[in-house]
């Protein structure tokens, strides 16, 4: 039995008994939807079809059909590739990093962060397939051995490092997710009877693989969750700094810069950490889980999120130093243009939500404010979009021949697939609140004795 | 001895049983209850065996996918009897001759399979019309058959009634009129002659759409011959243009070629070339010194410099021209004005600098321009009084160039017999007034047609048919025969004509008749105007916006509208197409409430106003600001605004009616604006030294000054860039190595290379919407900057700080220096585009190319982001057979025109400047085939080919007898943003300007 410190706030609320807590956590996926997941899931999943009807016309007529041209060859397919690869970031952070880090107050949160990460990286990889010319030889990308001679993908391109690190990154979230799950659906599994709910039962049977918590499992548990965080680790970092090496090892002002890849990274779990706020505010208030992801887990994730964005602002104002430094002047006029062009406001956008807002979190009563934090987070969200968008279009469109200047405005097919990404990703997230356990109950079993805010009463009395 | 074990299952079989037998015979020894399982009772009752359904499920599962898997079948018909000549695969050149009343060129004609694909220059420059003229042969606006009114009648039916009406016409002694382009062809005149002699009562009459009518008869009257002189810019030193736009428009096309042999800095001196004009012109844009005048200013500046010549005083404007004129012995000075009085006084200018028979050839003349506007209106005038009873109208279309085609179209109507020979529907034929002409009989395209010409004094060129005619038309030379009811062939009669070495001739496409030349020896004396006289024309100069009417180099008389590629050019001053547009000075603009913005994609948009002219208004007539365009001056192209050009030529608005020019009054129309298909959007360099430029005078002190090399610190000392570098460095020492260079000092901006490219490379036409939004699909462009006021060096004089400094210098000067710079792939060896490419699609090549292979793109765009010079282009959309972009490769006929040996590229793959590879492919086969090496002058890009004043030259700069080998080692030659070291292999030659 581990031992807190007293004055440690308590990490679960109320009066608690590991009953209470299967029993909460199961209901969600043992009770009937309320008319609110209703709405937004049916809202969401009008924008998923939208989606999916601007992606199926874009590959019916061709990349014409968004706002690009000769100059700005990506815009908003590749923001929001970026923007998804990084919201995703904060859910492998959280449960492998922390993991490492011994920090219990992720048991509360990782499952939903993590299923996020599943369903961000899920989106994101839609539009490197999409925003390909031919999408239908999307194969190409793939080293696969074939007999035309030497045809083979080329090494040097950072996209096909995307490819890897993406793919990678995909599969590992997903089986360290999963292994995590295992207990939790066993949970789940041995409170739904054969009788009543036949299904359930088959179901959470098979998905919790013949789990029967004896030592041994847990032990193997134990483990397993310890290796793949040390596998998770290092890709918290290979994979933004590589998506960043898209833009960095390029030529173009704006683009070529050393330091992306730290850079992206601090962005991705700002943004990730965000987006995790945004939804776990959301989801603690309509499946009343309150008691278990409390004020104090959103502190200290404002608290992560205060110290990546300050990072980040420093990045912002090193970009500039060095563009005034290097003396080039190309990349000088390129980071003039961003903040005084013709997209000097979505530059403001950028450095007002990225750079200002997480410095409202230095006041504790802004950090520990539900209303505050959520409306911030969103702040935050729409920032870090337009930090990509930023890089991506205002760099691309007034490079170094001024003859080719050009400018970039959206199509609705561009808006269109934006939104069905935004309305896929929330299917899928109404969906998992619905069927899995959004709280690693099974770990967090393991703090109520010592985190517990009961158990730290009691030991005042 | 070995013995073969047996092992049995049972006593049964050991004692061969039959019941064992038996059994193995059968596939199961059991019976399967199968019956049980598909719970049907009759299958095993059924005919149809397991083996028998596996069959008839393997056949229908064949079946069904071969049958939705078919591939669509394109025929190819072979050659039953192959022609002589024609080997498939290789292309066959033929000389020919280009003349469609407007444009002249001698060329050769490229065929492959019979089909004619490309034009090359042959003896003369070809500019962009001519180039894109191939593509008007399979424009399918062209007529199919003859029309009686707008019934498809034979040819045999139109003859007998055209032979009866002009019979009739002629017994009654009425008048037949044949109007005309300027006829260049000796055998046309000799036809018409023998026409008039066969009916009686033919009046000929030749008419231009751009008039030359005043300088002719101001040569008749000061040298008795009624001709344009020819104008050897190559011998000038001193250049004084009047707004003649000889390098775009005006005169004969030799003239750009001429003009660039003096503009070779090596050489030690350069002609100094002085543009005095209103708008801004290609040849304006060339020039060492533009001043910009108000039409009207142009007749007193005329007569200050003549008077200047006798020793007066300048007006302070041409101190400096006369200055020059004086000191030098070769000079020319050329005018536009269609005024007779003043182009007198030209011609007394050039004889006071003693230019005749020195740079300017009275006594051989051009032959180009020799519509007589006094006999237009004359005609006119009699159709009016029913003076006319039969009109042919031959390459005219006076119901849009006229100035004032409706009592053009009224006199139309009073004539009884109506032919015209225009080969498809024009304005003419579907008169306003008259809904339209009698008889039309389409005449062949050029490279259909037998023809001659004699574009200058004892030089000819031959015409000769390329391919059988697509279409059931009749060239006008063969009507006029039978029509005369003679039973002769106009090539029989074109033969016997040029009879003597017709073979060569014919092969060579050119030739020169040992001609005397014109006997010429009245030299003008002109009288100067006093004093008075001449303040008071300076003061006589009008108050208001003058209108004066332009020509684009894509459009000119608006001939060729329906040529996609044509329309499809941007301009290479506005860098704008598919329309014409007022220009004007931001000045006046401002003054006046017009403006020109962008909108948020960056596509251009302008004002609108309504332009009155005396008691003329044109309405909507969008406005562009046009840098250059004299302040209180505006302008408009002609060729634009036809009603039956066909599919894609009926845009922008016709400006012929205000063709004379005068004070005009603007009325901006505040609801309402237009959106142009603009390709550059910044017109200046903003700083960068892109193009770079210097002086003649500095050149000659130094010949790398403005092109000194950046060096960069290393560990090694200070290094050029080239020597900086993390790659490992291509080997290009042996074989070919390809390379470009060009002459930014021998560019004129002309185009013709765009179109060349167009042509040899299947680039796609993608229309004027996507234009606007920034798609265009060509390979080779031409940039175009316009210097600014504000450059590094006045900000810091100024102390103006740099946000203020890079927004002021995206503004144009109203008076700029203005610079072209043709980009094309660089192909780079450190290229960008190749590194970043997942899939390989793009490599390099050994010969120094990047290769782009289309079949394995899958179009992520990265190569085209990476790109520095921005030369990748994207099939956004499918641009062939797709019925949104109807234009060439829609057709049929249009596809015709596709290089064979250039695939069609499909959507969502980049494409790029190749350099031409199957040109190089051909040539090195040809090569290796018989046996030799690959020669200099074999190989020539696209674009070197068609560049007419040698500023593009291609070849292989390990060859050292090539000039590219000299051009490479040139002080004046630079890569394009060489800071970058990706080693292109196209570089530049610095710009040099000829001023003090």
């Amino acid at each position: 039995m581990q031992t807190e410190s007293e004055i440690r706030d308590p990490l679960i609320i109320g009066k608690k008994t590991y009953h209470d807590i299967s029993k909460e956590i199961s209901y969600p996926v043992e009770g009937k939807a309320n008319k609110y997941w209703w709405i937004l899931f049916g809202l969401s999943f009008i924008l998923f079809l939208w989606g999916i009807l601007c992606m199926a016309y874009t590959i019916g007529t061709g990349i014409g059909a968004w706002g690009l041209n000769k100059t700005i060859n990506w815009a908003w397919d590749i923001t929001n590739f970026v923007w998804w690869i990084g919201i995703g970031h904060a859910g492998t952070l959280i449960s492998a990093v922390l993991l490492l880090f011994r920090q219990k107050w992720r048991m509360s949160i990782n499952r939903s962060a993590e299923a996020m990460t599943i369903f961000g990286v899920a989106q994101a990889a839609l539009f490197p397939l999409i925003h390909m010319g031919r999408p239908w030889l999307a194969f190409f990308v793939f080293p696969i051995p074939n007999n035309y001679g030497s045809l083979w993908v080329n090494f040097n391109s950072p996209l096909l490092w995307d490819v890897f690190a993406i793919s990678t990154y995909f599969s590992v979230s997903v089986v360290f997710w999963y292994i995590g799950l295992i207990p939790d659906f066993a949970m789940l599994r041995d409170r739904f009877n054969e009788k009543t709910a036949p299904l359930k039962k088959q179901l959470y049977t098979f998905l919790s693989w013949g789990w029967s918590g004896k030592a041994k499992h847990w032990q193997r548990f134990e483990e397993v969750s310890l290796v793949l965080a040390g596998l998770c680790t290092p890709l918290v970092f290979s994979v933004h700094s590589i998506v960043s090496m898209d833009f960095a090892t390029s030529i173009i002002p704006g683009w070529h810069t050393t330091i992306f890849p730290p850079y992206f990274v601090l962005g991705a779990l700002f943004s990730g950490f965000a987006m995790v706020e945004t939804l776990l505010i959301i989801v603690r208030k309509v499946v009343s889980l309150e008691s278990y992801i409390t004020i104090k887990h959103i502190e200290y994730m404002n608290i992560i999120i205060l110290l990546t964005g300050s990072l980040v602002g420093t990045a912002y104002i090193t970009e500039l130093f060095m563009a005034w430094y290097s003396g080039v002047e190309y990349e000088q006029y390129a980071f003039l243009n961003r903040a005084t062009g013709p997209y000097w406001w979505s530059y403001a956008i950028m450095m007002g939500c990225n750079v200002i807002t997480p410095q409202l979190y230095w006041f504790s009563s802004i950090r520990k404010s539900l209303v505050a934090t959520f409306i911030l987070s969103i702040f935050v969200n729409i920032g870090m979009w337009f930090e990509r968008f930023v890089i991506i279009v205002t760099s691309l469109h007034r490079d170094y021949l001024p003859s080719s200047w050009a400018m970039f405005s959206p199509s609705y097919i561009d808006i269109g697939i934006y939104l069905g990404t935004i309305g896929f990703f929330f299917v899928l997230f109404l969906l998992y609140a619905r069927t899995f356990p959004v709280i690693a109950q099974a770990e967090l079993k393991s703090i109520l004795k010592s985190s517990g805010s009961e158990f730290k009463n009691s030991k005042h009395e | 001895m070995s013995k073969i074990k047996k092992y049995w299952k049972g006593l049964a079989e050991l004692n061969n049983d039959p019941l064992v037998d038996h059994l193995s015979q059968n596939e199961f020894v059991e019976d399967i209850p199968v019956d049980k399982f598909l719970s049907d009772e009759d299958l095993s009752s059924s005919d149809t065996s397991r083996r028998d359904f596996l069959k008839f499920l393997g056949f229908s599962t064949a079946a069904a996918t071969l049958a939705s898997c078919e591939a669509p079948i394109n025929k190819v018909i072979p050659y039953v009897v192959k022609p002589d000549e024609i080997v498939p695969g290789v292309a066959n050149y033929y000389a020919s001759t280009i003349y469609d009343g407007h444009d002249y060129a001698s060329v050769l004609v490229k065929t492959r399979e019979g089909r004619p694909i490309k034009l090359r220059a042959n003896n003369t420059c070809t500019n962009a019309r001519v180039q894109a003229s191939v593509l008007s042969l399979y424009d399918t606006n062209r007529l199919k058959n003859p029309l009686i009114g707008l019934k498809e009648s034979r040819w045999d039916d139109i003859d007998l009634e055209i032979i009866k009406k002009l019979k009739d016409i002629s017994l009654k002694g009425g008048n037949i009129a044949i109007l005309s382009s300027t006829i260049i062809s000796p055998t046309i005149e000799r036809l018409i002659e023998e026409f008039s002699e066969y009916y009686g009562n033919v009046r000929f009459i030749q008419m231009d759409s751009i008039s030359s009518h005043g300088t002719l008869e101001a040569n008749l009257e000061t040298f008795g011959i009624r001709s344009l002189p020819t104008y050897h810019f190559d011998k000038a030193e001193v250049i004084v243009s009047f707004g003649a736009d000889f390098i775009g428009n005006w005169g004969h096309p030799n003239y750009e070629k001429d003009y660039t042999k003096t503009r070779i800095p090596e050489n030690g001196k350069m002609s100094r070339h002085y543009q005095i004009e209103t708008n801004l012109t290609l040849t304006g844009s060339n020039a060492d010194y533009r001043i910009q005048i108000k039409p009207s200013e142009q007749i007193y500046l005329l007569h200050n410099l003549y008077n200047s010549l006798h020793g007066e005083d300048p007006d302070p404007r041409i101190k400096k021209i006369v200055k020059d004129l004086n000191q030098s012995k070769f000079s020319i000075v050329v005018c536009d004005s269609n005024n007779k009085e003043v182009q007198i006084l030209v011609n007394a200018i050039n004889n006071k600098l003693k230019n005749y028979n020195s740079t300017i050839d009275i006594s051989r003349p051009c032959y180009l321009n020799k519509g007589n506007d006094n006999d237009v209106q004359d005609l006119i005038n009699d159709m009016n009084d029913g003076r006319i009873d039969a009109l042919i109208t031959y390459n005219v279309n006076p119901s849009y160039t006229l100035e004032n085609p409706d009592i053009f179209n009224d006199g139309l109507k009073k004539v009884s017999l109506r032919i015209s020979t225009s080969s498809s529907i024009d304005e003419t034929y579907m008169n306003k007034e008259l809904n339209k002409m009698d008889y039309l009989c389409p005449d062949h395209h050029n490279l259909e047609s037998w023809g001659d010409a004699n574009p200058v004094h004892s030089e000819y060129s031959l015409m000769q048919p390329t391919i059988n005619p697509l279409f059931n038309t009749r060239q006008f030379q063969d009507s006029l025969i039978k029509w005369m009811e003679k039973d002769i062939s106009y090539y029989d009669y074109l033969k016997s004509y040029h009879s003597t070495n017709w073979e060569q001739k014919l092969h060579d496409g050119f030739f020169s008749l040992d001609v005397e030349p014109l006997q010429v020896s009245v030299f003008p004396n002109y009288p100067r105007k006093s004093q008075l006289d001449l303040e008071k024309l300076k003061n006589s100069k009008l108050n208001g916006i003058e209108f004066e009417i332009s020509q684009k180099i894509s459009m000119g008389d608006g001939t060729q509208a329906n040529n996609p590629w044509l329309q499809e050019l941007p301009d290479p001053l506005s860098r704008a197409c598919w329309d014409n547009y007022l220009t004007i000075s931001s000045k006046t603009a401002s003054e006046n409430g017009i403006s020109n913005w962008n909108v948020s994609n960056g596509a251009l948009n302008g004002s609108v106003v309504n332009l009155t002219l005396g008691n003329r208004t044109i309405k909507n007539v969008p406005v562009m600001i046009q840098p250059g365009q004299t302040y209180n001056t505006v302008s408009m192209a002609v060729g634009y605004g036809r009603t039956h050009a066909g599919k894609c030529g009926n845009v922008g608005i016709n400006a012929f009616p205000f063709s004379n020019g005068g004070v005009v009054k603007i009325e901006v129309i505040n609801d309402k604006f237009h959106e142009f298909a603009a390709i550059q959007l910044q017109h200046t360099m903003m700083g960068r030294d892109l193009v770079k430029e210097s002086k003649l005078s500095d050149f000659i002190k130094d010949p790398t000054s403005g092109n000194h090399k950046h060096e960069y610190y290393t560990h090694e000392g200070f290094q050029p860039s080239h020597k900086v570098t993390l790659w490992d460095n291509h080997d290009h020492k042996t074989g070919h190595f390809w390379n470009q260079s060009i002459d930014l000092n021998l560019c004129t901006g002309c185009a013709a290379c765009v179109i060349s490219c167009h042509a040899e490379n299947n680039v796609p036409v993608v229309g004027r919407e996507e234009m606007r939004n920034s798609r265009d699909m060509h390979w080779l462009r031409i940039d175009r900057y316009f210097s600014s006021d504000m450059s590094k060096d006045v900000a810091k004089e100024k102390k103006v700080g740099i946000i203020d400094m890079y927004s002021e210098m995206e503004d144009p000067s109203e008076n700029p220096e203005v610079v072209f710079q043709p980009v094309m792939c660089m192909h780079c060896n450190h290229a960008p585009c190749e590194n970043v490419c997942p899939v390989a699609a793009t490599t390099h090549g050994s010969e120094g190319q990047n290769h782009m292979a289309y079949n394995r793109c899958v179009g992520t765009r990265y190569c085209a982001n990476n790109c520095p010079y921005k030369v990748r282009r994207f099939n956004w959309f499918q641009y062939s057979d797709n019925e949104k972009f109807d234009f060439n490769m829609n057709d049929d006929y249009g596809k015709m025109v596709l290089n064979p040996d250039v695939v069609v590229r499909s959507r969502g793959v980049i494409e790029k400047c190749s350099m031409c590879i199957q040109t190089i492919q051909e040539i090195k086969l040809k090569a290796k085939n018989s046996g030799r090496k690959v020669l200099d002058e074999d190989i020539q890009t696209a674009c070197s080919d068609a560049c007419s004043t040698n500023a593009i030259v291609f070849g292989d700069s390990n060859d050292e007898s090539h000039q590219i080998h000299n051009l490479k080692k040139n002080p004046r030659k630079y890569d394009l943003l060489e800071h970058l070291n990706v080693q292109p292999s196209v570089f530049y030659q610095t710009k040099i300007r000829n001023q003090d």
